[in-house]
């Protein structure tokens, strides 16, 4: 049901942001509907009860269309909060905690552990502030031991609580791999069903600003293989607190990819709970000429590409799987078919990482739909340089999607 | 009175006391079932950091012969087990207990179920202990559908969540830091339970172990990790593995007792005493030295690094169900024949899961992909000609 919404609404195009700075801009959205259109961007709210209702969330410079059943609006400006527009400014990483925050309150099974959460705050603040308000038992500060302490959030789910596991960084988590692939994804078969694992496993990764190899990885690529978890990764403050929730209350091992340059991010989120579906893509932009497929941090080197292409005349549809296990194959089947054509835009590396399995499955699934074969741009497959232009050039940059594109619709 | 063998061997689940009115039909009167007896444990407690319990244990003849009938069951099964696995019956990994059953009834009469135990992959014995039937062993074990797991765990996944008994792991040492966990989550609903975590010699090796202690320590958790040292860690002596084989020591800031793990009665004093000490004080070691006598898998022969003196030494010198044997009649509490007459109706039980097990169906081709997600949400899954319907996501 919820995927049929998909198409209506769109989260909007993000307009004038720069590749490589994302500290406390203000992100600029311009509404789109279709090409030629301009109306103001609408965009499912799905409820924590299940309903849903379409929202009006402005954003952005421009003057809006109005629209029947929505909040009037009026020009944005810059340091504006007024208290006519419905929702509020919050940058990404205090939309996680107010998710965070949100489902402590609501479950008191929920407790978070990690390194430096509680007194400290969290090394990105996501935690900040939640030790004071709910007690040490509940906000816990672990030695550097994420093998151990993995283990012990995975023990404490087994009896019903609900812990969430920090990795300071995600590459930390290489040192709980088994934890993570024989005991959180595979206890509930083995068990036969009768133990649950409700933890969620969140942090940061992907190739940050100049961290060196060993703090840049992408660690999805690692995890895929895993039966028994899911995966999900967040791109903006809207998504990342309804994925937050959702993976909070899933009965099932959730690992939340968080990435280390997007928590600045600033959105207009709104006031009243909601969640994101778990196993859902996200329509970023509706279009005609190819379906773009990307997730996290290159779900705006996509857009910024994005606004190259529309001016040379080409409409790309682009889509934020969000799920990165499992795929959501149904709103990614639906653009494969009115398009024809795929790019797959990835941070992972090129070998065995995400865009590998879904280029597969697409293949696998839709190859009578496909004009042309699928285009999959990934990291380069070397450890990520510290030099500055080095580190660029190991990730996808916009002109190589591009370029991509215009090969794709030869 | 077969029927009724069977009947209390079914509920087994609630008191490990009830089948024994039942099972022995003595016609000499025990002096009163719960008269309490005391009993001096084998050798004294060594003890780290703490002040060791007394060597005398109150029991009573209802539990002592209990005792006996449980490990003669466990030890029957393991031998069964053994004959299934060279009939080919049960595959892959089978780690036999025999000669540690000792560790698991004393521990489980030293406390509730509420409390919980986890443990590696020698989990038969202690599944049973936790309330587990012999027909979900062997059904498991032969990878039926009556098995605890629904056949698709194996030998080295038991589990029993409503006894809470959390397994069963194959991977050496990982099951402690859960153990702490389960600790942890104990702490946190103010269970006044504690957790058991059992681990080998082997591995006491491992860093997770420290790890999770550390963290234990420092928070508070009613943990208590017991090493089973039956001095091989699969072909390695303790000695040629640990530095420090005084596994009880091992925790340095933590308190540790060294317990003669072929003695129950020893077992279950020191498992009351780490219990208390778990619930004011934090995480405490236990050390039981105990012996297996099978090798450490059915696939090790158990002879090739050591000698076949020394298993028959420990045999007739240590071996648990003899010492409580000797207990029993010494103290007149049953006769030679009533116990021959026990095993003999322990022995006919195991034979009868065991039957009942084969006749258990295989899973179900759909049972792969059951359980793989709660609530099984909308994954890929191809049949075996992958020409199978995919699960569609809503």
């Amino acid at each position: 049901m919820a995927a049929i919404f998909q198409g209506v609404g769109a989260a909007a195009a993000l307009s004038s942001l720069p590749s490589n700075s994302f500290d406390s801009k203000n992100i600029l959205f311009s509404p789109r509907r279709s090409f030629s259109v301009r109306k103001a961007p609408s965009f499912v709210v799905v409820r924590s009860d299940g309903t849903m209702n379409l929202d009006l969330n402005p954003k952005g410079r421009r003057a809006q269309q109005f629209i029947a059943n929505a909040v009037a609006t009026k020009e944005d400006s810059s340091a504006a909060s007024s208290s006519s527009k419905p929702g509020h400014e919050l940058l990404l990483f205090e939309a996680l905690r107010e998710g965070l925050e949100e489902e402590m309150e609501r479950d008191p099974r929920v407790c978070v552990m990690g390194e430096d959460v509680g007194h400290y705050g969290g090394s990105y603040k996501v935690t900040k502030g939640l030790a004071t308000k709910f007690g040490d038992l509940r906000v816990l500060d672990t030695p550097i031991a994420e093998n151990s302490f993995t283990g012990m959030g995975i023990g404490a789910a087994m009896t019903g609580l609900r812990p969430v596991v920090e990795g300071m960084n995600m590459g930390f988590l290489l040192l709980a791999f088994n934890q993570i692939s024989n005991n959180c994804g595979m206890l509930h078969y083995t068990s036969g069903g009768q133990f649950t694992i409700p933890i969620v496993i969140r942090g940061p990764g992907g190739v940050g600003r100049q961290l060196g190899a060993e703090h840049s990885q992408r660690l999805e690529s690692y995890f895929q293989s895993v039966p028994g978890i899911q995966m999900v990764a967040c791109s903006t403050p809207y998504n990342a607190k309804g994925l937050m929730k959702a993976a909070l209350r899933s009965e099932n091992p959730v690992i939340l990819f968080e990435h280390v340059l997007l928590y600045n991010l600033k959105e207009r989120i709104p006031d009243e709970d909601y969640i994101c579906n778990l196993e859902e893509a996200e329509m970023v932009r509706p279009g005609e000429h190819v379906t773009i497929l990307t997730y996290s941090r290159m779900r705006y080197h996509v857009m910024q590409a994005a606004k190259t292409l529309v001016n040379k005349g080409y409409d790309p549809e682009v889509i934020d799987i969000r799920s990165l296990k499992p795929f959501d194959l149904y709103t990614i089947g639906n653009s494969v078919k009115k398009t024809h054509r795929v790019l797959i835009v990835e941070e992972c590396m090129r070998t065995g990482g995400i865009g590998a399995s879904l280029t597969a499955a697409i293949t696998e699934n839709f190859h009578d739909y496909l004009d042309a074969p699928i285009i999959c741009l990934s990291s380069q497959d070397v450890p990520t340089p510290y030099a500055g232009r080095l580190e660029e050039w190991t990730v996808v940059q916009p002109a190589q999607i591009v370029t991509a594109v215009e090969q794709l619709c030869q | 009175m077969a029927l009724s063998h069977l009947a209390a061997s079914a509920s087994r689940s609630s008191s490990l006391l009830k089948p024994l009115s039942s099972a022995l039909s003595l016609r000499r009167p025990i002096s009163g079932d719960n008269s309490p007896l005391t009993v001096e444990t084998s050798v004294p407690f060594t003890s780290h950091q703490c002040e060791a319990p007394s060597r005398s244990v109150e029991t009573n003849p209802k539990e002592l012969l209990t005792f006996f009938r449980d490990m003669a069951l466990m030890r029957r099964m393991e031998i069964a087990a053994d004959s299934l696995y060279k009939a080919k019956l049960i595959r892959g990994f089978c780690h036999l207990y025999d000669g540690q059953e000792a560790v698991a009834v004393g521990m489980e009469a030293a406390i509730t179920k509420k409390d919980c135990i986890i443990t590696a992959y020698r989990d038969h014995c202690t599944f049973v202990s936790r309330g587990g039937t012999l027909l979900e062993v062997f059904a498991e074990l032969m990878g039926r559908q009556a098995g605890c797991s629904k056949g698709k765990g194996g030998s080295m996944h038991f589990y029993k969540k409503d006894s809470n008994f959390y397994g069963g792991h194959g991977i050496v040492g990982a099951q402690v830091p859960l153990g702490c966990g389960l600790a942890f989550a104990q702490k946190y609903s103010k269970d006044e339970t504690v957790t058991f975590a059992l681990y080998g010699d082997g591995a006491a090796n491992q860093g997770q172990l420290f790890e999770a202690l550390n963290i234990s320590a420092l928070w508070d958790l009613p943990a208590i990790l017991v090493c089973e040292n039956n001095h091989y860690g699969m072909g390695t002596a303790e000695w040629r593995a640990a530095k420090s084989p005084a596994y009880y020591k091992r925790g340095d800031y933590v308190p540790g007792l060294k317990v003669d793990g072929m003695d129950a009665l020893a077992v279950k004093q020191a498992c009351k005493f780490a219990k208390e000490h778990a619930l004011k004080n934090g995480p405490i070691i236990l050390e039981m030295d105990t012996y297996r006598y099978h090798g450490h898998s059915m696939s090790d022969p158990g002879s090739t690094y050591r000698t076949r003196d020394e298993i028959s030494g420990v045999r007739q010198e240590r071996d648990p169900i003899e010492r409580i044997r000797k207990l029993i009649l010494s103290h007149d509490l049953a006769t030679e024949k009533e116990l021959k007459d026990v095993e003999k109706e322990v022995r006919k039980e195991v034979d009868d899961a065991i039957a009942q097990a084969k006749e258990s169906p295989m899973p179900e081709p759909s049972e792969l992909f059951t359980n793989v997600y709660a609530k099984g949400l909308g994954v890929e899954s191809f049949g075996a000609d992958r020409k199978e319907v995919r699960a569609t996501l809503p």
